[in-house]
């Protein structure tokens, strides 16, 4: 499976975090806020433009759009 | 000691902290403690608010100090950084930690950091219900055990388990206790052994800290731990930091991280059971967003949710601002009896009665708006309004966070600036800082209703939302602009957690409401009490002479020429918009004083000084430059006395230059 930025998902996909890109600011933040390697999340709301929203264990967090394409992930399957 | 105290007066020896992520009903169990004996101040030398209260337990008096809503320990935010210094200077005997039972992945994040600085801690597993109804069940004592600390299940609304969690956190008080160690693999741990022993090296520094703690925390790179150590450890710190990323590919930092989730992936392995997995799981919550945040319902729910917000504040509130201005009216006269000497009587009903009690007046309608506004975000709808409107604030450079700010200026440009706090970002929040004044607030509309009523009559209601949309398109260009100018290139990442859909309590509201009408009161009672007093001074000084001839009147006849291309180069109106500065309403009540006419003939009196197109160029003036007194303090609360002036001068600039495009351009149009 291919590993794309989370920005690229479909609402109702669920895939794995496999990297962040970018600054150690950036990155700092978003492992601590759980997109670790290994992370499970599902897109629920991905609109051409603004936030995307994502579920991370059981909470659900809304990340810019700038962000999510830092987010590199590899999707698992389709539902 | 044989002398008896009341329990109040008493200090307290005992101190307990309140940790925990935002949103997961700390401020609830605050309040069920500590009741109504809490105490709101600021942490020193930053903006974070810091609560405080005491309760009584077996006759002793405990100390509750309230930290701000994080999700880690690390240095990101001002709130982490507070609470972190806080955690470390050891004043609190233990920590109760609260975590939301239905995300216990997210939360024992910071658990596990305080645990691995060697707190005590004592967990509330809090809205255990809440998570049963989504089909999620913690089992309590394994996760004791797993983490070694009592774990007391809570519902915080319906205050279950407050007692058992007390007791717990009282006998954990002062314990000792190890620090827990996470493994974080061969490659972390090779190199953590060797600064670990550099460190005990150093017995001034494992005085304080533990020296795995401080190995782990200098690996990550935090700031704290590498102003603790020499330059022997640092040499050691760089070294290995390049070992790690040789044998293992990858950064300490995120080896450390991603090993304390590992930890606590287990950890909720082993103590969670639930129906569904967490991405098959669609919540109640989760339908509701899909309603609430869709590409073409989100934006017509958003604007329904704010004109609520404005009727509910507006219809509510009007009526309850005519009974406050009564009651100033009568204290006035009240004071005006009473006073015999003629210069007293006036500072105290003209000055003071008169200033504080212009700017209380506004005290109704900010309880309503917070009242609102308190509502929406204990539900959880704010975060989903911030995402609706991110789309639209990315043009100004900001996210849609900025968004509830500028909302709340539409009501009140104080709180709306006290409410930038909840920006995480230093440059966010200082762009919205200063546009916010440009949000039309309610005490500008007193000034639109006489102008617009006086020379416009057929259009009223057009031409006065004309007014609050040429605020919202200035501070669309200004904030364009500071983007450009002041903070090239920074951007913080937008990520924000929506919280599940919660119905609000009565009285976790009610608090939240209060606290924030509370800091405004505050402010009238000092900042504005110095200007009314000031603003008295310059126009009665010479006393007795009509305002023309005082400091103030001489003043306004100086700035005169300044207006005059605006196109309301008369002294009244100058000295009008100088009293606007203290509130903006004021500006109706003075051209009432100078025009001699008060305010009944003033629709009448205006009309022989203004043209339309004059009066549109003063209401734009009166809408855009210098913010009132409340605002400024309030920015300067913020930030600092620069901004603060800043703040002042690029308004006035602006109202100025946007007047005088107004009055000139409308006259090469033939308007004038």
């Amino acid at each position: 499976m291919a590993v794309l930025p989370l920005g690229f998902l479909a609402p109702g996909r669920v895939a794995t975090v496999k990297d962040i890109i970018g600054g150690r600011n950036l990155r700092c933040r978003l492992t601590e806020l759980g997109f670790v390697a290994g992370a499970k999340v599902r897109v629920f709301q991905n609109q051409p433009c603004g936030p995307v929203i994502v579920s991370l264990g059981d909470g659900r967090v809304a990340i810019g759009r700038g962000t999510a394409q830092k987010i590199m992930v590899e999707e698992l399957s389709a539902s | 000691m044989a002398k008896p105290a009341s329990v109040i007066e008493m200090a307290a020896r005992k101190v307990v902290a309140l940790a925990g992520n935002p949103n997961v009903g700390k401020t609830c169990i605050f309040n069920n403690l500590t009741g109504a004996r809490q105490h709101v101040g600021n942490w020193p030398g930053v903006t974070v608010e810091k609560k405080e209260g005491y309760f009584v337990y077996n006759g002793e008096k405990v100390r509750v100090v309230d930290l701000p809503g994080i999700y880690s320990l690390g240095a990101y935010s001002e709130d982490e950084v507070v609470a972190r210094n806080y955690l470390l200077s050891g004043d609190a005997g233990v920590v109760i930690n609260i975590i939301d039972a239905s995300n216990l992945e997210r939360n024992l994040y910071l658990t596990v950091q305080m645990l691995e600085m060697g707190t005590n801690v004592v967990a509330a597993l809090n809205m255990v219900d809440e998570a049963e109804v989504r089909g999620i069940k913690v089992n309590t004592d394994k996760l004791a055990r797993i983490l070694g600390i009592p774990v007391v299940p809570t519902v915080a609304p319906k205050k279950r388990g407050m007692a058992e969690l007390v007791a717990a956190a009282m006998q954990e008080t002062m314990k000792s206790r190890e620090p827990l160690k996470i493994l974080y693999g061969k490659e972390v741990e090779e190199e953590l052994a060797k600064l670990e022993a550099l460190i005990d090296k150093h017995p001034m520094l494992t005085a304080k800290l533990s020296s795995r703690w401080l190995a782990v925390k200098l690996l990550e790179g935090d700031d704290y731990a590498l102003r603790q150590v020499g330059k022997d450890i640092l040499q050691q710190r760089e070294e290995s930091i390049r070992r790690i990323e040789e044998n293992s590919g990858q950064d300490a930092e995120s080896l450390i991280v991603e090993g304390r989730y590992g930890f606590i992936a287990g950890i909720v392995e082993e103590t969670v059971t639930r129906r569904k997995t967490p991405e098959e799981r669609l919540t109640l919550s989760d339908k509701i967003d899909k309603i609430v945040t869709h590409r073409v319902l989100g934006i017509p729910i958003f604007l329904a949710a704010m004109w609520a917000v404005f009727q509910f504040t507006f219809t509510l509130g009007d009526p309850l601002i005519g009974y406050v201005e009564t009651f100033f009216e009568w204290l006035g006269g009240l004071a005006g009896a009473w006073i015999t000497n003629e210069v007293l009587a006036s500072l105290v009903v003209d000055g003071i009665i008169g200033g504080v009690g212009s700017v209380l007046v506004f005290i109704p309608p900010i309880f309503l708006l917070f009242l609102a506004i308190s509502f929406l975000e204990d539900s959880g709808y704010m975060a989903r309004a911030a995402y609706v409107t991110d789309r639209f604030m990315h043009t100004l450079g900001l996210h849609g966070k900025s968004f509830i700010p500028l909302l709340i200026g539409f009501g009140c440009n104080v709180p709306a600036v006290m409410a930038t706090r909840t920006l995480e970002n230093k440059r966010d929040r200082i762009i919205t800082l200063l546009i916010t004044p440009f949000m039309s607030c309610a005490a500008r509309l007193p000034v639109y209703v006489l102008f617009v009523g006086a020379f416009f009559a057929q259009r009223e209601g057009l031409v006065i939302f004309s007014l609050y949309l040429l605020g919202i398109v200035i501070a669309i260009l200004m904030g364009m602009l500071f983007k450009t100018l002041f903070f090239k290139g920074e951007q913080a990442p937008f990520v924000m957690e929506l919280p599940p859909y919660r119905m609000p309590t009565l009285k976790g509201t009610l608090i939240h409401m209060w606290e924030r009408g509370y800091s405004f009161i505050r402010k009238a009672g000092t900042i504005i009490f110095g200007v009314v007093v000031l603003i008295w001074l310059l126009s009665n000084i010479p006393f007795g002479v009509p305002v023309e001839q005082s400091l103030i009147g001489r003043l306004g006849q100086l700035m005169t020429p300044i207006f005059a291309p605006c196109g309301f180069g008369t002294w009244e109106a100058a000295v009008a918009l100088s009293f606007g500065i203290l509130a903006k309403e004021a500006v109706v009540g003075t051209l009432g004083v100078v025009y001699g006419v008060g305010e009944e003939g003033l629709a009448t009196a205006i009309t022989q000084y203004f043209t339309p197109l004059s009066a549109y160029a003063f209401m734009a003036m009166t809408l855009l430059y210098i913010p009132c007194v409340a605002v400024i303090g309030a920015i300067k609360r913020e930030t600092n006395w620069k901004w603060a002036g800043f703040a002042v001068g690029y308004t006035l600039a602006i109202g100025w230059i946007v007047a005088f495009l107004i009055y000139q351009g409308g006259k090469l149009l033939g308007l004038g």
